[in-house]
């Protein structure tokens, strides 16, 4: 039997995972890669608690769903991003990132 | 008892492939990692019986998120290219004292909080099938999502047209 301490322990483990490689990484697409770790500890909250208080209904479901699909698109758009970064810096590194800073 | 053992084993796998997603140096061994991450979450899903769930987040995250960094890394890194400018190490060791301490708290928080001490066991597939989600997502009564479902739509189509207009070349 699984109940909820083992998901909220567990996502909460992957949050502060996400948040260290945010923290610590210099790359911008090690840096999305924290991101997506965080989200996805976000969505397995979502599904969890769902299961626990309203096992009839699918609200955490359907916000998943549109989780996922919201940070397809937050990806879509933050690689376009660093596409043009890599254009105009040839490379990827957030400390050359310093043009708009005056 | 078995979901049990299923589950610790996909703990085991998602906890220690998240950590080796940060910390790897080669950013293709953390996409790797990543990957290996999502599906853990993607059997986790199936483990709650969230069927559909699971399989949307093998198809969107492993076979559209996780393909496109590979190619953003193929396009943007050079052979060889590492992580080149690796921060001091007074800085990594705030980063982890924060994400320790923050960790800290949010477990103490989880613990001695009294939730309610039910089996998450999946239930039968009678409760969620796909033909209901199907009719809800697309309803507009008491139980239907069809206005954040147009709205994520149209939110898809904003993207497109952003990421052609920011990637193109001038």
């Amino acid at each position: 039997m699984i109940n909820i301490y083992g998901f909220l322990i567990l996502s909460a483990l992957m949050l502060f995972i996400g948040i260290y490689g945010f923290l610590t990484r210099r790359n911008t697409l090690a840096i999305l890669i924290s991101i997506e770790l965080m989200l996805n500890a976000a969505d397995i909250n979502f599904a969890a608690f769902n299961r626990l208080l309203f096992p009839s209904g699918q609200e955490g479901y359907f916000f998943t769903l549109f989780s996922v699909a919201i940070s397809a698109a937050e990806t879509a758009v933050a690689i376009a991003v660093m596409i043009n970064i890599y254009r105009s810096l040839k490379n990827n590194f957030v400390d050359n990132l310093d043009k708009l800073k005056w | 008892m078995a979901t049990t053992i299923i589950f610790y084993i996909l703990a085991a796998i998602i906890l220690i492939c998240a950590f080796l997603a940060v910390t790897t140096n080669r950013i293709m061994r953390a996409a790797t990692y990543l990957l290996f991450v999502l599906f853990g979450t993607a059997g986790l899903y199936f483990l709650m019986g969230f069927t559909f769930l699971g399989s949307v987040q093998v198809m969107v995250y492993a076979g559209g998120v996780v393909v496109l960094y590979i190619f953003a890394l193929m396009l943007t890194e050079r052979q060889g290219s590492n992580e080149k400018s690796p921060i001091s190490l007074a800085k990594k060791i705030v980063a982890l004292m924060a994400s320790l301490g923050g960790a800290a708290i949010i477990l103490f928080v989880i613990l001695t909080h009294k939730f309610l001490d039910a089996a998450l066991t999946a239930p039968n597939e009678q409760l969620i099938s796909v033909k209901l989600l199907g009719q809800q997502i697309l309803s507009s009564g008491k139980y239907g999502y069809l206005l954040p479902f147009e709205a994520v739509s149209v939110l898809l189509l904003a993207c497109i047209i952003a990421g052609l207009i920011i990637a193109r070349k001038r």
